[in-house]
């Protein structure tokens, strides 16, 4: 669990940047804008969307837990298995969650 | 500093196999790791079947019957035999722990022996420590005061002061944590480790130690220190069941709430 979330936070901090770009695109060069939005609409787009979406909750909630450690909270064995299956249940649940408002909202 | 490839000698290859004379009704096979510094050759897994039926309960009865009745050259440290030196920690069965503590039984199948993870290894079954109680000396692990105690009493503590000090005086630096640590096996040149800060923290936690200061001071640092990212696989393999991740945790509480 550690190294994942070292990886998905890496994965993350390369995604913003992904996203200043294509925010930049908007500015300099609608047609590019238009065709990624065109790609994310797409079947692939979304799925990458929506591994994004779980990477981001992991990373969210595995770093919630290591602020319970950081306050001295939660070390014995058990508490940290506990926390740790949580942790996943809660990122795969948001991930979800997050998909089904946007698909009911949005169509 | 990690290299990305091993040097040439250092593939595990199939060792010897030592099988029983006769029938046996419970009859277990142990690999254990051999490596002889003498020659150039590969580390090889010899392989020694015992009849469990005539043998003592933990693994580390089984390795003094192999050295004793297969094989005198296995060569492997041990003395205590209750846990308490720490001299037998070794990787059994994927985890570091104490053969005299491990009972065969607990492992289901093939009993198979390493060194601890990540040391150079000396021969066999020994690893090189000279580097772990160099940076056990660093934390200078002793008691610190700068006022002289009088020499006609006792060093007192209160009963909850001596109370801070459990799960902590109870190491017996046998390795296992430190070995079992993926920042260790990367960093081990500046990072101390979970044995060593857990032995550091047993001296902040002294309510006698006038020190505290300065050994937070020491340990304040980017790698010495903040190497741990709770990871947590030392307390899951800590023999003794103590507790370094929490003990870490508390030294980086004093730092951060320290003005």
């Amino acid at each position: 669990m550690s190294i994942l979330h070292r990886i998905t936070g890496v994965v993350l901090a390369f995604g913003a940047i992904l996203i200043a770009i294509w925010l930049s695109t908007v500015a300099y060069n609608p047609d590019l804008s238009n065709q990624i939005f065109e790609f994310l609409s797409g079947f692939l787009g979304r799925l990458f969307l929506f591994v994004w979406t779980l990477i981001l909750f992991y990373h969210l909630c595995n770093g919630i837990r290591h602020l319970f450690w950081d306050s001295g909270k939660g070390f014995e064995i058990r508490q940290v298995y506990r926390s740790g299956w949580i942790a996943v249940t809660c990122s795969f649940v948001l991930t979800v969650v997050v998909w089904t408002v946007g698909y009911t909202a949005c169509g | 500093m990690a290299k990305i490839r091993l040097p040439k000698n250092s593939t595990v290859n199939q060792g010897k196999h030592h099988a029983l004379p006769g029938p046996a009704k419970r009859k277990r096979v142990f690999k254990i790791y051999r490596w002889n510094p003498e020659g150039d050759s590969s580390p090889k897994l010899d392989s020694f079947e015992i009849d469990l039926d005539d043998c003592g309960f933990m693994v580390l009865d089984a390795l003094i019957k192999i050295k004793n009745e297969i094989d005198s050259s296995l060569t492997f440290r041990r003395s205590c035999r209750e846990g308490i030196c720490g001299s037998c920690a070794m990787n059994i069965d994927g985890t570091n722990t104490l053969a005299c503590t491990k009972p065969i039984e607990e492992i289901r199948s093939t009993v198979k022996i390493y060194p601890l993870p990540h040391l150079p290894v000396v021969k066999d079954l020994v690893p090189d420590l000279t580097h772990f109680y160099a940076q056990y000396e660093s934390i200078k692990p002793w008691l610190q005061q700068q006022s002289v105690p009088s020499a006609s009493r006792e060093n007192l503590q209160s009963i909850d002061e001596r109370q801070q000090l459990d799960g902590l005086y109870e190491c017996i630096l046998c390795a296992c944590c430190s070995t079992s640590c993926p920042s260790y096996w990367w960093n081990s040149d500046r990072y101390l480790g979970p044995a060593i800060l857990l032995q550091a923290y047993r001296w902040i936690a002294d309510s006698r130690d006038e020190a505290v200061g300065k050994r937070l001071d020491e340990l304040q640092d980017p790698f010495r220190l903040y190497r741990c990212h709770t990871i947590m696989n030392c307390t899951n393999t800590c023999p003794k069941h103590l507790n370094p991740g929490k003990a870490i945790a508390e030294i980086k509480k004093l730092i951060a709430l320290r003005t």
